[in-house]
């Protein structure tokens, strides 16, 4: 099935993170993904985890640009999900194999394969960011997270000048490089 | 150019802001230079990474505040459970869980009942056994039943003999001395009793009180306090004052059982037992319950009260001479009360013979019982 343009646009949307478009394609495929884990074991508090975890999939492929969308969103939307939650029941030990049929399901195992392994990547960089501590953190996320320039960084954060401020965030950096490093060679000889 | 620069320097190139002479230079300063290659290489990965880690945190706020912005507009469902449908989450996400509880009580309860049933013992020879068993133990407690029966039988029997007994513990004989219900019996028979009834010979009830006592003569006077008595105008027969001769006959009317009895015999003696001189000695066969009974003359005269026999030797019984009931009349008459007390000393019956004296008597001679 072909996606329908504004099927498109939407995606086009979210891809440029709009806010209009995110909240359609949450509007429309929230309720669909809620009564999914719910009627497979799951709670409310779940149902929203796995489908923003979705959403994520969806965004991060829609951002790697090379995203070619064979199927509608919410049939790719419900196959992410379901996945996502056959996972989480199996690491939970709570499986139970949802009664469905198979019919809109696509194939998202490579997506979620990659999706995997960013989150890995993720949570590397939020354990080595969170690592950093005061005021190195902060300083990091102003600059490269916020792409606030050293000015005004400087005088938010109290340096005397931008000098003062580029020698903080250097040093910031060069730690929290060797923290992030460390992990991230850890985690891929591990695999 | 230190690392500071050096680092501003690769941003720079890696973020694409060089203009395009110094992006040049810089290209060949990486090919000639492996270390600051490797540092651009790196820095590459690690500033893609650190922008993967920026996007996604922040869409991953937004879609938060969407989440809750949709929820607040209703447009997508706050599932709030509610009812049925949380039953049916409920249900549905500890179904498993149930499911297993149930197994394991179902499997334990067969295991245990197997269990027991394994080594509880075969039941079928033991239990003819007890059959044989209870059937003796049967039959004993019907032997024991009958000889309980048995002794039953016999207490009831024996309640029977005893309940008059029982009620009144002592019993003997009275007749009257005036018409108005006056009394005379031994002191013995109602000694330690607090309850007298007397009975005539129609088996007719009377309650009565004692007047007066007296242990050494063994004398007790009673009067009948009854609704159902009475009075009777003259009595037939009278009290003699003297004692009569020795060798005269004399009768005596008593209840040594329930029926007046009479018997008859003879004065022995002027005097009673080792000369006692209040009593007078009988030659009458004489029973238990014939004490205080009248001892009548043939002129039908009260000449004494039966009172003792001698144990010893049958048919002597001792009297208490008739005079001595004036005596205790007299003392009693000292109560202005009993100052209409009258003792008749005639008979009216004298001269009649002995059935025609005891036709009259009778009705005035009383059975006497105490508790």
């Amino acid at each position: 099935m072909k996606p329908q343009t504004d099927e498109k646009a939407l995606l086009e949307g979210l891809a440029n993170n709009d806010k209009k478009a995110v909240e359609t394609i949450y509007k429309d495929n929230f309720n669909m993904v809620q009564s999914l884990i719910i009627n497979n074991n799951g709670s409310s508090d779940d149902a929203k985890d796995i489908f923003q975890e979705t959403i994520i999939v969806l965004y991060e492929k829609v951002r790697s640009g090379t995203f070619e969308l064979n199927c509608q969103i919410k049939t790719f939307v419900y196959s992410v999900s379901r996945r996502l939650w056959l996972k989480r029941l199996q690491q939970q030990n709570r499986y139970s194999s949802p009664g469905d049929s198979m019919e809109n399901v696509v194939a998202v195992d490579e997506d979620i394969e990659a999706h995997e392994q960013r989150n890995t990547e993720f949570e590397m960089m939020e354990k080595a960011i969170n690592n950093l501590g005061e005021p190195c953190k902060s300083l990091l996320e102003a600059y490269y997270l916020q792409k606030l320039n050293m000015q005004v960084i400087a005088a938010n954060f109290g340096y005397t000048n931008a000098d003062n401020a580029k020698n903080q965030k250097y040093k910031c950096l060069m730690r929290l490089k060797k923290i992030f490093f460390a992990h991230y060679k850890n985690g891929n000889s591990d695999e | 150019m230190n690392d500071t620069k050096l680092l501003e320097t690769v941003e720079r190139y890696i973020r694409g802001e060089m203009k395009p002479d110094e992006r040049l230079h810089f290209e060949n300063l990486r090919k000639t230079n492996a270390e600051i290659d490797q540092l651009v290489v790196e820095h590459t990965l690690f500033l893609q990474q650190l922008n993967h880690y920026g996007e996604r945190k922040s869409f991953k706020s937004s879609l938060n505040d969407i989440h809750t912005d949709l929820t607040e507009q209703g447009k997508i469902d706050s599932m709030r459970l509610k009812g049925r449908s949380k039953v049916v989450y409920l249900w549905k996400r500890y179904k498993r869980v149930a499911t297993i509880a149930a197994s394991i009580a179902g499997i334990t309860t067969l295991t245990i009942s197997a269990l027991v049933w394994m080594l509880s013992p075969k039941p079928t020879d033991n239990l003819q056994g007890l059959n044989r068993e209870l059937e003796g133990i049967k039959k004993e407690q019907q032997n024991q039943k009958a000889v309980v029966n048995n002794l039953k039988d016999q207490i009831n029997t024996d309640k029977k003999a005893e309940r008059k007994s029982i009620q009144f513990k002592s019993g003997g004989t009275g007749f009257l001395i005036d018409g108005k219900g006056y009394l005379v019996t031994n002191a013995h028979i109602i000694r330690n009793s607090i309850n007298i009834a007397v009975f005539n010979n129609k088996g007719e009830e009377f309650n009565a009180v004692v007047l007066k006592t007296d242990n050494v003569k063994d004398i007790a006077i009673l009067k009948i306090e009854d609704k159902g008595y009475k009075s009777i105008a003259s009595l037939p027969y009278g009290i003699s004052k003297t004692v009569s001769d020795v060798a005269e006959p004399i009768y005596t009317l008593g209840y040594p059982r329930n029926d007046i009895v009479y018997s008859e015999g003879y004065l022995s003696a002027r005097t009673g037992f080792n000369g006692d001189t209040l009593s007078c000695q009988l030659g009458i066969a004489a029973n238990r319950g014939n004490s205080g009974g009248p001892v009548f003359n043939h002129n039908g005269e009260v000449i004494g009260i039966l009172s003792t026999k001698e144990t010893e030797s049958e048919g002597v019984a001792f009297a208490i001479q008739s005079k001595y009931i004036f005596d205790a009349i007299d003392q009693l008459k000292k109560d202005t009360i009993y100052q209409s007390l009258k003792l008749s000393s005639k008979s009216s019956v004298r001269g009649m013979n002995k059935q025609q004296q005891v036709q009259k008597i009778q009705d005035y001679v009383f059975m006497v019982k105490g508790d």
